[in-house]
């Protein structure tokens, strides 16, 4: 098979990913997608054209050998090609899942040009997963001691990837979280049905094999500042703490008893395992038969309605005021949210929640919008349509228009530089602030983003650690 | 893990602890409060530091039994654990010498005015306590406020002990007969709060109050502590918990925790129902 020509590769059709059925799904928090079968990788794989030059890799934020691990997927060498992948992306598991493929990778393989392009996403969360079911996963190997010690401030993919790199180059690691489980955004923010949190916890697993101490429950700033880290023995620190401050609409009524951030709703959800009360203590509220509106149109805003919708939900809408064109969530999300019968009002602004007398919402007032000129973000911009405004009656809103940065670190680390939205300032390279001996990267830096990119950051950081350290 | 190395009950329902944390003992200022869950499936749960020894790295948590939690957790005894606790959280309370300080605690909110009231006094302040509680036992607290404080009076609601009336008249009556107060600090239930503002609003003392939302990070992740002052929404959690009392929204704050209240009812429900068969069953002979 491997010697098909090119045009026999493609005539293939991309793979369809085996999934659960829409309406059984919306019932459940089972992941969705289950997964290419062995057949079904090999078959993607032959797909791939094996391009000289393999424009795949520059759309990848951390350029993994796509065309490499490709070749030994369709030889049937899937733990090979698992370590090919993990050569620049430690969490391919993960990113399998969670990455915008459609806007990456895939965006460039030649094969879209004229048909669908290959899909590589799928391809890499088979081969993790096959991997880490056929215990196939083997402990790199970690260079001598070097006696330094670093600190990793918060335990989301910029820092569990950093982590991972400096204990292999010989140096003691130390991640706090301020949480009591690790795993930043993709233990408390994406939710089971679309990451499951056991393939999370195997990443972790494996780093605290390789050595890594976690410890939880340490907020920096309180429980320890940064230059007490420093005092105590840390020779560098590397801050990951994320995104972590959500916006809210700044409308009337925002207050009433039902609204919602997305950080609250699946904090409540996820982390605390609300869907499971009264077995878990945590509560929120009982959406049985209510209706939902989430406003906001990115992956938050899918996997918070996504989340109402398995809770219970009666009619469980997206509330954006572009249309579904500027999206910027996932591909794949939007069409499973529709698949699982999430209503989208497009072009539509929320401009005050209602409440009864006991202040509880029972509704929000819209106004319609229309699309205008592109503005500084290249999106068209939506303008309101006059006298448009009409009611939308729900009983739980959840706003998810994106996160600022968490204050704390900024009011306790005095040398530390931040623009004016709070997110600290890095040399590009080395991901180095303005405090010596003190890195950042992931959301803090660059604002909400992407998995692939706070990994990808934290895996300069690491490098740039340890020539640090080297030096110092 | 954290050790509790000491627990005993203050009041009927009212337990303190002593619990093993040398960091957050280390740390810890007035004012500022934990964030614990006692076990795998708990809920995260805010309280205040009452009181830390750094030698022994210890702190001190006071509990009355209300929801699930507070009532689980007062079951628990010297040697058990508690599963996470983290903090010092929050800001600090603001502490300096105003002259004469009125520290002002209803039922266990004693245990969270305690330790700003020992600030006060250690500022300079003529500090004056205030403790109320419905009845005689509700009252705690007393003899360790009157070894910092200037004056202490104890006030019930029925009388059985102490000024017989609410703190707030007590509190007035003070102000009547001429004491020159600069400074009052309120803690106890909502109702209480609001009307020590109300008490203090129009002769202008300054008063703090200390807002006890609904959490659940602790570190101003959620927004789920979200309250009104001077009419913009504030994250108590890393804004607080202390606020300015003649600007806080009372009613929203109220109205905001009782949104899980069917919930914590069936919560209660069905621990005591579980309480009930393992008290049956003699599996809760250590309490
Ligand atoms: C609901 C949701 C869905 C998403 N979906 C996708 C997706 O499909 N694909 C994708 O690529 N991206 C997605 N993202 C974005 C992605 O999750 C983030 O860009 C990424 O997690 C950022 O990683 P990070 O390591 O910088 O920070 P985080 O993952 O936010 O981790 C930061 C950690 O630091 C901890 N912390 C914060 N402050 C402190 C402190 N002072 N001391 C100690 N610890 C601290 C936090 O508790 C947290 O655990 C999503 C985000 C959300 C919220
Ligand atoms: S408790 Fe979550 S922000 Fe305050």
């Amino acid at each position: 098979m491997a010697d098909l020509s090119k045009k026999e590769r493609m005539k293939i059709p991309r793979q369809p990913m085996p999934e659960q059925d829409g309406f059984e799904r919306s019932k459940n928090f089972k992941e969705v997608n289950l997964g290419f079968t062995e057949e079904l990788a090999k078959m993607e794989a032959l797909r791939c054209l094996q391009c000289p030059k393999p424009v795949c890799i520059e759309g990848c934020p951390v350029e993994v050998k796509i065309k490499d691990f490709i070749t030994l997927v369709a030889a049937g060498d899937y733990l090979g090609a698992a370590s090919k992948i993990k050569e620049d992306n430690m969490l391919p598991a993960i990113c399998g899942r969670v990455c915008p493929q459609e806007e990456q990778c895939e965006a460039q393989c030649v094969v879209g040009i004229k048909g669908e392009s290959i899909a590589i996403g799928r391809l890499e969360r088979f081969v993790a997963d096959f991997e880490r079911e056929h215990g196939g996963l083997r402990n790199p190997e970690i260079k001598t001691k070097t006696g330094k010690k670093v600190a990793i401030i918060g335990s989301g993919p910029s820092g569990l990837s950093c982590a991972g790199d400096l204990i292999q180059m010989g140096h003691d690691v130390t991640v706090f979280e301020a949480l009591h489980e690790l795993g930043g955004v993709l233990i408390y923010g994406i939710p089971e049905f679309r990451l499951p949190k056991d393939i999370v916890k195997t990443e972790i697993e494996s780093l605290k094999q390789l050595g890594v101490d976690f410890q939880t429950n340490a907020v920096i700033g309180f429980t320890d500042t940064i230059d007490e880290l420093m005092q105590n023995g840390y020779d560098a620190v590397f801050i990951a703490v994320g995104a972590g401050l959500p916006y809210f609409l700044n409308i009337e009524g925002e207050n009433l008893n039902g609204v919602y951030s997305s950080n609250e709703f699946l904090t409540r959800v996820n982390l605390m395992k609300a869907y499971k009360f009264p077995d878990y203590d945590t509560p929120v509220f009982n959406v049985k038969d209510k209706n939902v509106a989430v406003f906001g149109g990115g992956n938050t805003a899918m996997d918070a309605v996504r989340t109402s919708k398995r809770l219970g939900a009666k009619n469980a809408y997206i509330v954006y005021r572009r249309s579904d064109i500027e999206m910027p969530a996932r591909k794949e999300e939007i069409h499973h949210a529709k698949e699982e019968g999430i209503e989208f009002i497009l072009l539509s602004n929320p401009l005050k929640f209602i409440g009864d007398a006991q202040g509880w919402l029972t509704g929000v007032e819209l106004l319609k919008m229309e699309l205008g000129e592109p503005d500084s973000s290249g999106r068209r911009k939506p303008v309101p349509v006059e006298n448009s405004n009409y009611i939308l009656d729900i009983d739980m809103a959840v706003i998810a228009i994106g996160n600022g940065s968490n204050p704390i670190i900024q009011q306790t680390t005095p040398e530390l530089q931040f623009n004016k939205w709070g997110n600290i300032l890095v040399n590009d390279e080395t991901m180095a602030t303005s405090k010596k001996g003190v890195f950042a990267g992931g959301d803090i830096v660059t604002g909400g983003a992407t998995v692939i990119l706070a990994m990808g950051a934290g895996r300069k950081a690491a490098k740039a650690i340890n020539d640090y350290l080297i030096q110092n | 893990m954290y050790k509790i190395i000491n627990a005993d009950f203050l009041a009927d329902n009212i337990k303190r602890f002593v619990i093993e944390a040398p960091k957050i003992a280390a740390k810890r200022k007035a004012g500022q409060f934990v964030i614990i869950r006692l076990k795998d499936g708990g809920e995260r749960i805010p309280l205040t530091i009452a009181d830390s020894d750094i030698t022994n790295g210890t702190i001190t948590i006071i509990v009355q039994g209300i929801g699930k939690t507070t009532k689980e957790l007062n079951t628990f005894v010297a040697g058990d654990f508690i599963l996470d606790v983290v903090g010092p959280l929050g800001k600090a309370s603001h502490i300096e010498n105003f002259g004469t300080a009125v520290s002002i605690g209803g039922g266990v909110g004693t245990a969270i005015a305690y330790p700003t009231a020992v600030a006060l006094k250690n500022a300079g302040n003529h500090t004056i306590a205030i403790i109320g509680g419905r009845t005689k036992d509700l009252v705690i607290l007393e003899d360790e406020l009157r070894q910092v404080c200037n004056e202490v009076y104890p006030t019930t609601d029925d009388g059985s002990y102490g000024f017989h009336g609410f703190v707030t008249q007590k509190l007035k009556e003070l102000i009547d007969n001429g004491t020159k107060i600069d400074f009052v600090l309120a803690i106890g239930p909502i109702p209480m709060m609001k009307a020590v503002a109300e008490t203090t609003r129009p002769y202008g003392i300054k008063t703090v109050v200390s807002l006890n939302p609904v959490m659940v990070d602790g570190t101003g992740m959620c927004g789920g502590c979200r309250a009104i002052v001077d009419n913009k929404t504030v994250f108590v959690c890393v804004d607080g918990p202390e606020f300015d009392a003649h600007l806080v929204d009372f009613q929203t704050l109220e109205r905001r925790n009782k949104t899980y209240r069917e919930h914590e009812t069936e919560s209660l429900h069905n621990y005591l129902c579980h309480f009930d068969k393992a008290f049956d069953e003699g599996l809760l002979s250590k309490i």
